[in-house]
């Protein structure tokens, strides 16, 4: 099949359009079931996520997460690695935040702070991720499986660390003291207020920023440098990348150490912009969200940002649903996500090949 | 120290049947040529379903039955997407993971409304421990009537089919037409194909094996030893089987010594809980939790043996076409 005589829009807009509605059609059903209406549901989520100030600066706060864990995902995805390990790296980066903010919130300015923060946020992530890569890469041991282990890792690593290093002295709670406010990311709200743009009190802060210059970056970085080639031909074919003579293990590792980074990130939001200590489980599963988030968006930063939106609003709305409606929990979101997993990846060539032949003979009749 | 070890033991064969269950589950499908990250989420599906049905008709068996039907039924999903889509086999693992986390909360609200949970089991909704004969007049036996007493007897049925089913999966992979095909399908398929056999037939059949043994791993949790579903109950168990089966490098013997001693060290981890061990001190639980996994990357690195699995694993088969 030649993908030539297809239209573009199709493979861009038209099939994500149908594996998202067939996702919500079935979470339709599944509400159909637990005997409430989903129309109405969806009617709550919509407003929960987009009616109100608030509920804006929440969707926005949620997404991103996901556009961090999503564009981790996304890069490795391109030089043809699953990381699965997205929740690791990102509990592993929240621990690198959190020790800088620890060490230096006491004597030092918010803009020495800060830059560190970022560095230790992507530099714990990504070594996080290296053990894997170089697994992967040198040893031929199969980077799903290990970022599965080193997920179960680092999570009993944090445990141990947390409550037997990093707890508040006295205190029963298992999270570190609360950060001074130096070493806090500053709240968007306090900018845009000002502007006559209000967000209520909403968590949303200045990692959002962060996480929009990530999706620059990573546009820039795939599809603009020589690397980023050498990447996206070790996706596509490794014997070629090979044969053209791209160091593959040196690409794996580093696709593997910017994932990690960027996945690690996600402490930068979670600890330093809202939590402001460092505590268990905060990744809350965004590192498997954003499977589905790179999914939707087709593995580019601008499909990734409406993506981790619709999955923040999802977030969001749904928060907004269990309370309009207690029958339904916030774990319906949880299905929707699995369900989008469902449809736009594992069964993705189910209407592809169908709807591209379609075209294929319209455009050879 | 030797009843310390014996009863230590005891709790390994506990901890280690649904491993055993969901390992054994993987082996079959990966043998076959697929790769079954979804055993986690097949388990909880199943733990939730057995647990739910079981509280309704107050009977384990029936439970037994509808885990099972839920585990299988994810399966097909699976297969579904896999083998007649075609489909990233990973992808799939973690959608039906993500799905059953999220399904089994909402379902057992809708239904149970106890925050995610279900009724409290008891009775005939629960597999009970079986004494086995004899096991009360020989236990003042030195050792080996401590270790049928103790050791042997007084556990749940299911326990004792877990270790049934290591020699009976051996005998289904190595010795029956079957088992020869399944891992014909594993290694070389368009051999099989070749052969006059359907591949998808046969990847199919391996996943219904996959999910009935999934289905008692699951129905283990929720109505023997536990007694009721909680929320995300299968904590990791499919992961960890995963781990077992790799580590037994996809065969039936080595990948029951691997749960046992998965389930030894969680055993030992439980049992240390603030232990101080004179000269090292107190040995933190989290080191023996991980051991688990931190084995499993050594193995897989090629530091202790090496770990290769089943040659077409992962791959969709695609009939070659003239």
């Amino acid at each position: 099949m030649s993908q030539a005589k297809v239209p573009a829009w199709v493979n861009i807009a038209l099939i994500p359009f149908l594996n998202i509605m067939l996702a919500f059609l079935v979470s339709g059903l599944v509400i159909l079931a637990i005997g409430e209406n989903p129309i109405e549901a969806a009617s709550y989520l919509i407003y929960g996520a987009f009616g109100y100030d608030e509920g804006v600066g929440y969707t926005l706060y949620y997404a991103t997460n996901l556009i961090f864990t999503g564009l981790a995902v996304s890069v490795a995805f391109k030089g043809g690695l699953f990381n699965i390990g997205g929740e690791g790296q990102a509990y592993i980066g929240g621990l690198g935040v959190g020790l800088v903010c620890l060490a230096l919130d006491k004597t030092m300015p918010f803009y020495v702070i800060a830059p560190l923060a970022i560095i230790g946020a992507g530099v714990f992530g990504a070594a996080w991720a290296y053990v894997p890569a170089y697994l992967q890469a040198r040893r031929g041991s199969h980077i799903v499986i290990t970022t599965i282990m080193f997920n179960f890792i680092a999570s009993s690593l944090m445990v141990y660390l947390i409550v037997n290093w990093l707890k508040e002295d006295g205190r029963m709670a298992p999270n570190s003291r609360t950060f001074e406010e130096n070493a806090w990311l500053p709240y968007l709200h306090e900018f845009l207020s000002p502007l006559g743009i209000d967000i209520g009190d909403s968590p949303l802060n200045f990692a959002f920023v962060i996480a929009l210059i990530c999706c620059v970056l990573v546009w820039a970085l795939l599809w603009h440098t020589r690397w980023g080639y050498q990447l996206r031909t070790l996706g596509t074919n490794p014997t070629a990348a090979k044969y053209a003579g791209i160091d593959t293990s040196k690409v794996t590792i580093w696709a593997m150490l910017i994932s990690g980074g960027l996945a690690g990130f996600v402490g930068l939001n979670e600890i330093m912009g809202v939590n402001h200590s460092l505590l268990l489980n905060f990744t809350a599963g965004y590192g498997f969200a954003g499977i589905a988030v790179s999914l939707m968006g087709r593995n580019h930063p601008v499909g990734i940002i409406m993506a981790a939106i619709l999955f923040g609003a999802l977030y969001q709305g749904g928060a907004e649903l269990a309370f309009e409606i207690p029958t339904i929990t916030p774990e319906i979101v949880v299905v929707i996500q699995g369900l989008v997993i469902l449809f736009s990846g594992a069964l993705e060539h189910m209407f592809k090949d169908r709807i591209e032949g379609f075209f294929i003979r319209r455009s050879v009749a | 120290m030797f009843e310390t070890l014996i009863l230590m033991l005891d709790a390994t064969m506990r901890v280690s049947t649904p491993l055993i269950f969901a390992a054994l589950a993987g082996l079959y499908s990966e043998r076959a040529g697929i790769v079954d990250i979804g055993l986690e989420g097949k388990i909880l599906g199943s733990a939730f379903a057995a647990a739910a049905a079981a509280s309704v008709f107050d009977s384990a068996w029936i439970g037994l039955c509808f885990g099972i039907t839920a585990s299988v039924a994810l399966a097909m999903i699976h297969g579904f997407a896999c083998i007649t889509h075609r489909g990233d086999h990973i992808v799939s693992g973690v959608a039906i993971n993500t799905i059953v986390a999220g399904l089994t909360v909402t379902l057992s609200m809708y239904w149970f409304g106890m925050g995610g949970q279900t009724p409290t089991l008891s009775g005939d909704a629960r597999f009970l421990s079986i004494t086995l004969p004899f096991a009360d007049a020989l236990a003042d036996v030195p050792v080996l009537g401590l270790i049928y007493s103790e050791l042997l007897s007084g556990h749940n049925i299911l326990v004792y089919l877990a270790f049934a089913m290591v020699p009976m999966t051996y005998w289904v992979i190595y010795k029956t037409r079957f088992g020869l095909r399944l891992r014909a399908v594993g290694e070389n398929p368009h051999a099989v194909d070749t052969a006059g056999i359907s591949v998808a037939f046969i990847r199919y059949r391996a996943l219904i094996i996959c999910g009935i043994l999934c289905g008692i791993a699951g129905a283990y949790l929720s109505t023997a030893h536990n007694a009721g579903f909680l929320k995300d109950m299968s904590a990791g168990k499919g992961y960890m089987a995963l781990a077992a089966l790799i580590f037994g490098k996809w065969r039936p013997v080595p990948v029951l010594l691997a749960c046992l001693l998965f389930g030894f060290l969680d055993a030992v981890a439980v049992r240390m809980q603030g232990v101080v061990i004179p000269g090292i001190g107190e040995v933190p639980v989290q080191a023996i939790e991980v051991l688990p996994y931190v084995l499993t990357v050594l193995l897989l690195a090629g530091f202790i043996g090496k770990a290769i699995g089943p040659k077409a694993v992962g791959r969709p088969y695609v009939k070659e076409r003239a």
